[in-house]
């Protein structure tokens, strides 16, 4: 049994998404050396990117290129949940919506490594290295700010009160997920949240932060439902495409 | 946090692969020995250089003084006696 297309999609364009966010971070980031980090980790985010979407273009047949699922749809095509798309912020938002969002990945990824659909699991393979080593970077960062300065530990919290909500879509399972769990390709999403709850809720006692608490939520970026910062994001990711399509290195 | 410009320097070195010893390859700044670790993985083996990582605080480190080098190298400059090349090294020896 192998993945749809639109499930392939939405691994895709959250890290597609997240490491075009990481990547307005270069030449402004705190130090030269966190200018380094934060690049790699977007590279290795738009890498994962890559294989996901040549894939799901392969399994959509529909002649879609990786550059063409990038560069030339619509919002309302992306299918990257709300949480990696909200702006960079001050450095303590960046790593709050990065550490979130990597223990989701870690949690995922390592699971997908066994999915029924041999190509996902490989590329699911590939990418839990490269997410050991994110979650590492922004756990290593939130315990330094969360456990810092009352500045710092005041900005990393309330980033995490922003940024909570959001989390609840990660989670939310609907219909392709359920249909894409039965056929193996994908673990169940209660089961993932299970993991990342209890990695989440570790990092948090050694940040000295505190988990708020979940609110209902009803927005659904996996369903190509986005916040008003997606299209201003995409407006300059695909700028290029646009004004000079099939333009190329 | 402190400024940037008040974390502390660290060197690093590299292993480049089993077997090698750990070289000396730059220093980097990092408000702890962890980001050090994390920074040198980013700045100095993100093109496959290494294996290994060491970093420690340049403060931690000894030097010579310039000052002392007539009298503590220049005496060993006469001693060839000290040099292994008096031994024939097998073959099967590669990374002596």
């Amino acid at each position: 049994m192998i993945a749809t297309p639109g499930y392939v999609l939405r691994l895709a364009d959250l890290s597609l998404v997240l490491g075009q966010r990481l990547g307005e971070w270069i030449g402004h980031a705190p130090a030269i050396e966190e200018d380094l980090g934060l690049a790699n980790t977007a590279l290795d985010l738009i890498g994962q990117a890559r294989l996901l979407l040549a894939y799901a273009g392969e399994i959509e047949g529909r002649g879609r290129s990786e550059d063409d699922l990038a560069f030339l749809r619509e919002q309302g095509e992306f299918l990257n949940p709300v949480l990696a798309e909200q702006p960079n912020g001050d450095f303590g938002q960046t790593i709050v919506r990065q550490v979130l969002i990597d223990a989701f990945q870690l949690q995922l990824y390592e699971r997908l490594a066994a999915s029924s659909d041999a190509r996902l699991a490989a590329i699911a393979a590939k990418s839990v290295k490269e997410t050991r080593y994110h979650y590492r970077y922004s756990s290593g960062w939130l315990v330094r700010l969360g456990d810092g300065t009352p500045e710092s530990r005041a900005r990393v919290q309330s980033a995490l009160e922003k940024f909570w909500p959001l989390t609840v879509e990660l989670f939310a399972e609907d219909d392709l997920d359920r249909a894409m769990a039965q056929a193996g390709v994908a673990p169940r999403l209660d089961e993932v949240r299970a993991a990342w709850d209890l990695c989440i809720d570790g990092l948090l006692a050694e940040a000295t932060l505190t988990r708020p608490a979940d609110r209902s939520y009803s927005w659904f970026g996996k369903r190509g439902q986005h916040s008003e910062h997606l299209g201003y994001m995409l407006a300059e990711m695909q700028h290029l495409q646009r004004v000079h399509p099939g333009a190329r290195w | 946090m402190h400024d940037i410009r008040h974390w502390p320097l660290y060197e690093v070195f590299v292993r480049a692969r089993g077997g090698l010893d750990h070289k000396h390859v730059g220093s980097l700044h990092a408000a702890d020995a962890r980001m050090a670790i994390d920074h040198a993985r980013d700045l100095y083996t993100r093109r496959e250089e290494g294996v290994s990582l060491w970093v420690v605080r340049s403060t931690d480190i000894t030097a010579s003084d310039p000052a002392e080098a007539d009298s503590l190298f220049e005496p060993a400059r006469d001693k060839i006696y000290r040099h292994p090349t008096f031994y024939d090294i097998p073959d099967e020896v590669k990374t002596l």
